[in-house]
């Protein structure tokens, strides 16, 4: 029993990464239409920044206590990440917007891999060890349940990530732009919304959450390469498909089980001669299942596709 | 439209780029007075220390036989192909060196995974194949023109298991990587001398190259309270494990193999496998005159200690050299043939013959971590 916990604890924690890296797919989709495959990459690149910056600014910050310096990093990766994102929409995404969709996804993909061996090249094919933003300790909790600092503030962190993005999509001008934008798009521009400030700043907003996803990623499993990238990447899309694609709580639902079936399943899995490199195999068995049970994913609603 | 003087033009540019690259090619394949030696390493990549090592000391070794006044009277080329790491870029490159560089002799892969993708190519072509690290018993079946410089993964496995015992420890959880043959065969062998003496499995778990997240095999193998845990990888996802199997309150101190030795094992790893213990080719601690002469022309030239794929490159081109002087021709049966009879060649990873299955036969060392240093702590021989 207490096993079992401390693996639904394990799961939790890789469950809300996923969730914060799946708040970008549903969000660009949501507004869009268009599943932006070029997000893992943007979520490697958030990893990379953060080193760096962690490399840079050290020597100026060692005066300051860790989790001020390391709230700096974070906050200037997320914008290194969200300026980046509108980059790439600009010169990617924008000039195919009157296209079929399906040329945008193509050439997301080839965005990503862009993104992906330009990295290697810049960066090299090596893996390097990710700073400790915050010094790591371990606490042993009730009933010998362990976690990690470092397990509870990105699990906070997510959390209040979270809650300031439901903010700015319920509560601001621009959120009602955003939301407007999604349910229709020529009206939207009737009724005075500027699209392209509004897509570029979703695209902003959602490769922000990636890198702070980056971030956190990399400080949980300290070990960073420019392919880092993929596999979450295509976890969090299926979370953002599971909980149904274009819907924010359905994303972070969706992560959430992705993130807690995945350790559940390496857990476990052994136990029935399965080996747990299945793991990676259970996320896209949900996606299918899904797919064939309930396109619409979890939370979303059955939508008439306009022709 | 001017279509056809558009495809006119274009077929010149291919008939240009064509020449050029025949051109390549005839440079590429050496002239009288060199003999190309081809490396397959991994540069970049999941274990690109290994490759980075085991390439310096290749390189170490040509540039002594070049200043010694070459072979046969001609000059050694090394041309080395990157692999990425990646299963299956090996064995295309392999080709490439030999159809395209007429390479005289492979060296090459530090994997055991990546080596089982040569060796069928070299065995094909006729090329003799020396592959410094690889220590999974299957490369060397693959065909009599593929060779090795280090011991093999039931030594290595029996080594382990030996020690374990020895140290008291009757209860051994394991965590194979199921994507390296490398890691699947040192567990193998380490469970079957262990089981046989006395020892308990009490968890085992697997996972892939690449993987990130190993709380939830942790967590189940915890449950068993091993006594120690073997990880049989390579030192990426060995250092991810350390990491958080002491986030998880596991004290057990870690097993491996050579697959451990890099660096990067402690960079990322930090405090958390301090204290566990790997089995490698030689200790950069032995006093013996001729391995503290390598690392000394070693660190001059590279600024740091030579891990042991460093050593093990060294050996690998020097049994190739000394083979292709008693041989003197680099004609592929000939030379396959002097690499066979190598008998007592004092390499830096030990005394090196090679027995009918074209392995070495070779003492392992045991060293553990203490305070982010590689310690030596015995050997044990076969």
């Amino acid at each position: 029993m207490e096993q079992f916990i401390q693996q639904l604890l394990n799961g939790l924690f890789l469950g809300a990464i996923y969730a914060l890296i799946a708040l970008g797919y549903t969000m660009v989709y949501g507004v869009l239409r268009f599943i932006n495959f070029a997000h893992g990459d943007v979520f490697m690149l958030g990893a990379f920044a953060g080193y760096y910056l962690h490399k840079a600014l050290m020597p100026m910050m060692s005066a300051l206590p860790a989790p001020v310096s390391a709230v700096v990093i974070l906050l200037l990766s997320m914008l290194i990440c969200g300026v980046l994102g509108i980059v790439i929409e600009l010169l990617a995404y924008r000039p195919l917007r009157s296209r079929p969709r399906l040329n945008v996804l193509i050439t997301a993909i080839g965005v990503s891999l862009f993104l992906e061996y330009t990295a290697q090249y810049i960066f090299g094919a090596t893996q390097r060890p990710f700073p400790e933003l915050i010094p790591k300790k371990t606490v042993e909790g009730l009933g010998g349940l362990y976690v990690s600092n470092t397990q509870v503030i990105v699990l906070v962190a997510t959390l209040l990530l979270l809650l300031a993005l439901r903010f700015i999509v319920m509560k601001t001008k621009m959120g009602l732009a955003m939301r407007a934008l999604s349910l229709n798009p020529t009206a939207a521009t009737l009724m005075g919304v500027n699209n392209s400030v509004v897509i570029s700043f979703t695209f902003g907003l959602g490769s922000a959450l990636a890198g702070a996803g980056g971030i956190f990623y990399a400080s949980l499993y300290p070990s960073i390469e420019p392919f880092m990238g993929i596999l979450p990447g295509l976890k969090a899309f299926v979370a953002a498909v599971l909980g149904g694609i274009g819907n924010i709580p359905g994303a972070a639902l969706g992560g959430m089980i992705i993130g807690i079936t995945e350790t559940l399943v390496a857990g476990y899995s052994q136990d029935i001669g399965i080996p747990s490199g299945y793991k990676d195999g259970v996320a896209f068995v949900i996606l299918i299942l899904i797919l064939l049970f309930k396109p619409s994913g979890l939370l979303g609603k059955v939508e008439r596709e306009k022709v | 439209m001017d279509f056809p003087r558009r495809s006119f033009l274009l077929t010149g540019l291919c008939g240009l780029t064509l020449a050029a690259l025949t051109n390549c090619k005839k440079e590429g394949g050496g002239d009288a007075s060199t003999i190309v030696v081809g490396e397959v390493a991994a540069l970049t990549g999941g274990t690109a220390t290994f490759g980075q090592s085991a390439h310096a000391g290749t390189q170490m070794a040509v540039d002594e036989i070049n200043a010694a006044g070459g072979l046969l009277g001609k000059k050694v080329k090394l041309v080395t192909e990157d692999d990425q790491s990646k299963q299956g870029e090996a064995g295309t490159v392999a080709k490439k060196l030999i159809s395209r560089d007429k390479i005289v002799a492979l060296l090459g892969e530090v994997a055991s995974g990546r080596s089982l993708e040569m060796a069928p190519i070299a065995q094909k072509e006729g090329v003799p194949m020396i592959s410094p690290a690889s220590t999974n018993p299957k490369v060397t079946e693959v065909g009599d023109h593929i060779f090795r410089v280090c011991f093999i993964d039931p030594f290595q496995g029996t080594v382990m298991a030996k020690f374990a015992l020895a140290r008291g420890w009757k209860k051994v959880a394991v965590m194979t990587d199921v994507k390296q043959d490398y890691s699947v065969g040192l567990t193998q062998y380490f469970k079957e001398y262990f089981t046989k003496n006395g020892g308990t499995i009490v968890g085992e778990q697997s996972y892939s190259t690449g993987d990130k997240d190993f709380k939830a095999q942790l967590t189940k193998l915890k449950e068993g309270n091993p006594d120690a845990i073997l990880a049989s990888g390579y030192y990426n996802e060995t250092g991810l494990i350390a990491v958080q199997a002491r986030e998880l309150g596991i004290t057990a101190p870690l097993l491996g193999g050579d697959g451990w030795d890099s660096p990067s094992l402690v960079d990322v790893a930090g405090k958390a496998i301090e204290g566990s213990f790997f089995s490698n080719h030689f200790s950069a601690e032995d006093k013996a005159p001729i391995i503290q002469d390598f690392i000394t022309k070693y660190k001059a030239k590279h600024g740091n200690t030579p891990d042991a794929m460093a050593a093990l490159g060294y050996d690998s081109m020097m049994i190739l050299a000394n083979a292709i002087k008693k041989a003197g021709t680099t004609e592929g049966k000939a030379l396959r043939d002097a690499i066979a009879a190598t008998k007592d060649h004092a390499g830096i990873t030990g005394v090196i013959s090679l027995d009918e299955k074209r392995n070495a036969n070779k003492p392992a060392v045991i060293l553990t971590i203490k305070d982010g240093k590689f310690v030596y702590v015995e050997t044990v021989a076969p």
